[in-house]
């Protein structure tokens, strides 16, 4: 018995989503009395590496085949399953991110073990059951979800558990698998990423525009405000319909489910379908000119007024905020 | 081209979702049901991609009678026929091997699902289904294109997209921008009421996972109104702490 934790990098690196779920894995590991090891796959450096036992492995697999430099969930869930086999792990974590939720799910499937995608808390081990809270109705409630297979896996929603230092040291082993043909059918072409863009799923400060912004053309004045803080953009779903803002930042129960610590809804009436993609926000700001709009119902604070007057004093205000 | 869509019977976006039973059951009293959107998109996709003759579409639904309606609801958008497995759908797993064992007598060259279903969303159909056929899934695709006997798609990614290229038989789990929703017309609606629907019964599924209850999320306390931007920042700096 052992618990495994898959870390997704980035070209290289890991973010701040793999390093919480090494933490939560640690937790895990300390309440069953057992090792935590991490499996890395691709190409990252032995810096990188041991920053995952300062956040709790004790051991670290280093898989940095060149066919498995781009990730391809096939061939991905067959490390990871080898790696479980050889740690015996019966508990395997992952970040639930857009890749780590199909990953999580191909290898349910190829170890015949429950997936509990996106929890948010630690397993309920009481009276030897198994018991993972997770969001569902797309994020409009939470299950409580008991895996009762051999092997469980768990996906970690960001931002719900912190990445604490635990100062292991580290412990790196080179972990090869034989590749199996039939996993490599996919074949990655391209790869595009926005340079320095914070991904929405775990980003800590979300800067969201509905409707009321009227028009693309006013989407600046987001973007100012989310660089004064570091925050990824979003959008409402006929903002991302009419095209003023991609797909990808759609936020709601039919887009992205968001768990940031600060979500700020401007121009966005908060509909029900809306408010499902944030129920795990942990502090609501709307600015709305409409004082009876429902997005007031859910907000900590809010502002009643013009949108494309407050945004840029508050990104001022913000920008004094961090100078000071 | 054989094209396999997946449909989701599930809650309107709009319901208010409550539980009964001591926070055990889903309430359906009054809740409307609809097909999946993201389905729908994927269903408008397959459409697209057996026009002028170039393809066959097969609905298929893990669900009980009740969801007749949605099936019929699907085909009069557009698909040849449906075929529904006679069972609640437990879980993804459950819902999976019940796909799985079906196609593996009724071979497919695309299966289509939806990103995610909006009820017990967990974005694991797709991946479990490429698993159970040994063939390639694709979780999030936000293009498709059949190119012979290969797919080309974009598939979102954290903070950007990547091109893949995966030779058919494959598992696509469809996200918005695929396609456009169809929306039916007098004649598909007509149409759909005697398209054939077969019924199947379920295989064994080993269960791997069970819900034991529900939660509503906590109700947020009552908002307070700021007059002006220099103290909202003030207040999330000092009182929120959250900049
Ligand atoms: C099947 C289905 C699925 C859906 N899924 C989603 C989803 O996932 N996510 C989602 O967001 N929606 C979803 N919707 C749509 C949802 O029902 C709402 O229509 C949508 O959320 C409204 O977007 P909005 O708030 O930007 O626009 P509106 O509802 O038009 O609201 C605009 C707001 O801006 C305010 N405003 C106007 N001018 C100004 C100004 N100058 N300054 C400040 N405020 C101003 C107005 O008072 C208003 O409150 C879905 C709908 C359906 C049918
Ligand atoms: N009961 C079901 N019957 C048929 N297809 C389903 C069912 N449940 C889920 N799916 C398909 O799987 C997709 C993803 O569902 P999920 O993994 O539950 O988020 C849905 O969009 C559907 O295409």
């Amino acid at each position: 018995m052992s618990v495994l934790i898959y870390t997704e990098n980035t070209d290289g690196k890991f973010k701040k989503s793999a390093f919480e779920a090494v933490s939560y894995a640690r937790a895990i590991a300390d309440k069953n009395n057992t090792q935590l090891t991490a499996i890395s796959i691709g190409e990252v450096n032995a810096n990188e590496l041991a920053k995952l036992a300062e956040y709790g492995a004790d051991k670290i697999l280093n898989t940095n085949n060149a066919n498995l430099k781009s990730f391809i969930n096939q061939a991905y869930a067959s490390v990871i399953a080898e790696a479980a086999k050889k740690t015996g792990a019966n508990i395997i974590i992952l970040a639930n991110t857009l890749a780590g939720r199909g990953l999580a799910a191909r290898l349910g499937a190829k170890l015949q073990a429950g997936v509990a995608e996106g929890a948010v808390a630690l397993p309920d081990q009481s009276d030897n059951k198994f018991i993972v809270k997770k969001t569902t109705f797309s994020g409009k409630a939470f299950a409580l979800v008991e895996l009762t297979s051999a092997i469980k896996i768990i996906s970690l929603t960001a931002n719900i558990y912190p990445a604490v230092s635990n100062n292991k040291t580290v412990q790196v082993e080179n972990f090869t698998v034989d590749n199996d043909p039939a996993d490599f059918k996919t074949i990655v072409k391209e790869i595009v990423r926005s340079a320095n863009k914070v991904s929405l799923p775990d980003a800590e400060i979300v800067v969201s525009g509905g409707r009321g912004l009227q028009g693309p053309e006013n989407w600046k004045i987001l973007e100012d405000l989310a660089d004064s803080l570091g925050a990824a953009l979003a959008c409402s779903k006929p903002v991302s319909d009419a095209g003023w803002r991609p797909h990808s930042e759609h936020v709601g129960q039919t887009g992205i489910s968001v768990s940031p610590n600060l979500y700020i809804a401007i121009g966005i009436s908060g509909a029900i379908q809306h408010l499902a993609g944030i129920s795990a926000a942990k502090v609501i700001v709307a600015i709305n000119n409409d004082a009876q709009a429902p997005i007031f119902k859910v907000a900590d604070y809010g502002i009643v007024g013009d949108a494309l007057t407050i945004v840029p004093q508050l990104t001022a205000a913000i920008k004094q905020k961090i100078v000071a | 081209m054989k094209i396999l869509v997946c449909i989701s019977n599930v809650p309107d976006t709009t319901t208010k979702i409550a539980f009964t039973d001591n926070n055990t059951q889903f309430n359906t009293n009054g809740v409307q049901f609809i097909v999946n959107p993201y389905d729908e998109i994927a269903l408008a996709r397959a459409i697209e991609l057996a026009e002028d003759g170039k393809g066959t579409i097969t609905l298929i639904n893990v669900g009980g009678a009740n969801t007749e309606p949605t099936i019929r609801k699907a085909l009069a958008a557009g698909g040849d026929d449906a075929v529904r497995i006679n069972a609640e759908p437990h879980d993804a797993w459950f819902v999976a091997n019940q796909i799985a064992s079906y196609v593996k007598s009724n071979p497919y060259d695309l299966i289509l699902t939806g990103r995610e279903s909006i009820d017990y969303n967990g974005s694991k159909v797709a991946a479990m289904l490429g698993e159970l056929l040994n063939v390639p899934s694709v979780s999030t695709a936000k293009k498709i294109e059949i190119n012979g006997h290969e797919a080309i798609i974009e598939q979102e990614i954290e903070g950007g997209k990547e091109l893949l290229t995966v030779p058919l038989p494959l598992v696509i789990g469809v996200a918005e921008g695929v396609a456009e929703p169809k929306i039916p017309n007098m004649r598909g609606i007509m149409a759909a009421r005697t398209k054939p629907l077969t019924i199947i019964e379920p295989i064994e599924v080993n269960v791997v996972e069970e819900i034991r209850g529900y939660e509503l999320p906590e109700p947020r306390g009552q908002v307070k109104l700021v007059n002006d931007a220099a103290q909202l920042a003030q207040l999330l700096h000092t009182e929120a702490k959250v900049i």
